[in-house]
Formats: C-alpha cells, structure tokens, sequence
C-alpha cells in the first residue's frame, strides 16, 4: 500500500493523476499535461512536491570523517550553510547512491537520499559509520516543496519573511513562508534556477498553497513527476535506477568531478582505482528518425551491440527525442551516427554533448 | 471522458465510424489521449492497398510516457492514411474523434466492437 504525501489532498484538487512511485503516490502530471508543465518551469516557474525523498541528519564529532569514508566528494573546506552533491560507493566502485549533503554545522550535516534507496542507503550508512555519531532519519516527518523556474527566485522572495540563499548550491535555516519554518536551498532537478524548501509535514499544504496562488500570475504551474523526469533529462542529470545503479561506477557515468581520487580513502577508491580507465561511458543521443529511444534499448555501431539506453524521452523544450546511454570507451565520438534498437524498428541517432540544455546565465 | 454515441470502440481503445458509402474510419479515443499525454508521434506500419486484420497492430503511437500499439477496429484494406494527424499527432490531444488516422474499405464486420455504453463500462473499470 503506497503512502500518502501531506500534499495528496493538494494534488487531487488541482486535478494530479496520481501514480505509484517509490513507496509514495504521486502526481505524474496535472492537468495542463507533460509538455506544458515542463515549458512552464523553462520560461516561468513549476512547483513540485518531493516528499518522498529521504532526509537523515549525521551528526556527532566523527560526521566530518563518516562523510569522508563513506561519499566520493571531498567536504572539507565546506562552511556551514553550503550542500555538496556526491555518488556514494559499494566497495566495488558500484553507486549505492546519489545525494545531496547540506552541511548545517561542522558536527551536523543533513543527507537528502533517493526515495526508493533510502531503506537501502540507511542500512548501508550504518554498517559503515565508526567512532561517535548519531544518524537520525526524519523523512516521514518532512515535507519537501521545489519551486523551479527563472521566476521562482522572485515569487519566493515576495513570501519569504528574510532573505534567500543567493548562491547555486547553499542554503539558509529556518526562513519563514506562509506561516511556516523552513529550510531553503538554492538547488533542483530541472536545470534551471530554484529552491528546495523542507518543512514540517503539518505545514506543508498551507506553503504549496500559498506559492501555488502567488505565483499564478507569474505563470507558476504545478508539476507532476513526468515534467520532473524530462526536465532532468533536458538537463542530463543522472536518475539512480538509471544513468546509476550498483554495476555502474560514477566514473562510468559521467561524474568523476564528484570523485575525489586525491582523498586519503574512501569506500570503493581501491576498486575504482583497479578498475583503471572505465570500459564504459554515459553519452547523449538525440533521434534522428521518428520515434523515441526508451530505456533498455540497445545501441548499435556497424551491427554490434556497444551499449543501452539507460533514459529516454521527447525533449518538450528541445522539440525533439533525447536520450543518454551507456557505450563501450572510446565505442563513439560527439557527431557520429548510431542505431537504437527500439522494439525491433532501427532508429538513426546522434551522438550528442551533454547537456542537451543549459539554461542561460543570468 | 468523452464518448460519442455514434461510434464503435475496441477494448484497447481505437474508436471507427461507420461512414454511409462504406469505410471505416479508425482513430484513438479520448480516454486514450489522456491516458498517453501529450502524443509526440504516430508510426504506422500499414500504407493504402494494404491489408489490416481486427485487433492487430496498424502502428503505434508514441507519447513523453509511453509507446502503445494502434490496433486495427476492424480487418480490410486500407483506403487511406490521414497524413495530417500522423504528422501532427497534437491534433489527437485536442480533437480525438476528429483526427482520425485510417480509412478501411472494403472491411469486415467485427462482432467484438463495443458500443458508447459498452465502453463507457471498460473505461470506468480501468
């Protein structure tokens, strides 16, 4: 039996079709649809419930050196108030995987995990942690609210009673929107500019509620999962499941900023180490012909199979199909054409630099 | 939901009008394009002069979320391919029964269509 959000009553209202996923049901789209969902967040602003992500806060004299062990980042030199994203390893270089790390004090940090690992993550992180911590997960007590857009910088701060985090990847404590304490950052998953607030569930309906009138004006709409994933695509982030999973390494997938090799030691360095140059790498393709890759299908070059699709989707802003897939080293360069295997109908592709969009600087 | 009264449907979800000088036109109801979402596009696999058989694949039609087989209402030959909405599959989202995709004649009766009210009942089991 799939669990309620404090918001499901918000989605039902405002008409979600609401879907399983990870435990939670939630709304895939409302009832402006997918596409139109996806361009509002792109030109205006979306607003999303992202409840079902899991929040555990680390604490004790020895986080700082948990963190270290156990995440591929490196956090020192990290100030209270900044987040730092990092995969997290098995001792086979595999991604147990991908989070967000705000550091609230220098013996406090805030872990926010995928929703469908977090059993998995909170079992993984305990066996590992040593020395004097304490790890607490408060994700059935948290509510969690994204506002994306280039307006949602100024819808925001017309509700907040101080002033929001103004730099990409730091937030700020307990900042007052309708009636509510919350935690705001200054991060997202759609490629664009935005906030992630945290709130007590009691809370939360009030705050979507509020958001969702203030920004009507400014074109805000509510977003489903379905925008959430296209959105993420457009922009090339990973999705656990996905781009990453325990087979596949962060190097493999395109994230070997976020793998600190020059750190002393952490969990999966050695194998990552021996693994030597990854023999597989995560590209982008856009669809040349018709149709649109889906995960699984398989890659071809010259009739041989050098890889899968691992996300698929039409690109509503792009205004055309999009993939990412993971390929054999060195198996394609940016240009090159390739076929997806797309349930049997061969499907001309091109290798494509990632990301497919970055939103323009401000 | 909207379902005519003057159509026919198939349990997965193409709809036929019956036309007064002897074709069948196919295309996807309402309960499919807002099922699939916002349509991004339609392959057939069938071209007029080709033989379709009742409930198999005639194509398929691809949305942000899903791909699903168009399956033919009834078995004949196809008459002609509505170029208009395979190019702009849009059109389905906003005129379901007005964008239609095939036209099939001569073509076989199928006792297996539903009538409104037969699939009205599916459709508010699903």
């Amino acid at each position: 039996m799939e669990k309620k959000t404090a918001l499901y009553d918000a989605h039902l209202r405002a008409k979600g079709k609401m879907v399983p996923f990870a435990g939670y049901l939630l709304p895939v789209s409302y009832e402006a649809g997918i596409a139109a969902e996806h361009m509002a967040v792109r030109t205006a602003a979306g607003l999303f419930d992202v409840s079902h992500m899991g929040e555990v806060l680390l604490s004790g004299s020895d986080a700082f050196a948990n963190l270290q062990n156990l995440l591929t980042n490196n956090f020192s030199g990290m100030a209270d108030g900044q987040i730092r994203y990092s995969p997290m390893c098995n001792t086979e270089g595999g991604t147990v995987d991908d989070l967000l790390v705000y550091r609230k004090d220098k013996n406090l940090y805030e872990i926010v995990l995928n929703a469908a690992n977090r059993e998995k993550d909170i079992a993984w992180i305990q066996k590992q942690l040593k020395g004097h911590f304490a790890l607490t997960d408060i994700s059935e007590s948290t509510s969690q609210i994204a506002i994306q857009g280039p307006r949602s910088a100024e819808i925001l701060a017309a509700l907040a009673d101080s002033p929001l985090s103004v730099k990409h990847y730091t937030f700020t404590e307990n900042i007052g929107v309708a009636g509510a304490r919350c935690l705001v950052s200054r991060t997202g998953y759609t490629g664009e500019d935005g906030f992630e607030l945290y709130m007590e569930n009691q809370s939360a309906p009030l705050v979507w509620d509020t958001l969702t009138a203030a920004g009507r004006n400014a074109g805000l709409l509510p977003c489903g999962l379905g925008a959430r994933d296209t959105l993420r695509l457009e922009a090339a982030m990973p999705l656990y499941g996905h781009e990453l999973d325990e087979d596949i390494t962060p190097l493999e997938a395109g994230l070997g900023r976020f793998v600190r090799m020059d750190k002393d030691a952490f969990i999966g360095k050695e194998a990552l180490l021996s693994a030597g140059i990854p023999r597989r790498g995560r590209i982008g393709l856009e669809i040349l012909d018709r149709g649109i890759a889906r995960a699984g299908d398989k890659v071809i070059l010259d009739g041989r199979e050098i890889g899968y699709v691992t996300s698929g989707t039409m690109a509503p802003y792009l205004g055309k199909a999009i993939a990412m897939a993971l390929i054999e080293s060195g198996g394609a360069a940016d240009g090159d054409e390739l076929g997806v295997d797309c349930r049997g109908r061969m499907l001309r592709a091109r290798v494509t630099a990632l990301p497919f969009y970055k939103a323009a600087k401000k | 939901m909207n379902v005519p009264g003057d159509l026919f449907y198939t349990a997965t979800h193409e709809w036929v009008r019956f036309t007064d000088d002897g074709f069948a036109l196919a295309g996807l109801t309402d309960h499919a394009q807002e099922t699939l979402g916002d349509l991004a596009y339609i392959n057939l696999s069938c071209a007029a002069g080709d033989t379709v058989t009742a409930a198999q694949a005639m194509g398929e039609v691809e949305s942000i979320k899903a791909v699903t087989d168009i399956n033919a209402p009834v078995s004949g030959t196809v008459a002609a391919v509505n170029e208009q909405t395979v190019e702009h599959p849009e059109q389905i989202n906003a005129d379901p029964y007005g964008a239609w995709l095939v036209k099939i004649g001569p073509y076989e009766p199928n006792p297996d269509l539903l009538d409104a009210l037969a699939y009205e009942l599916l459709i508010a089991q699903e």
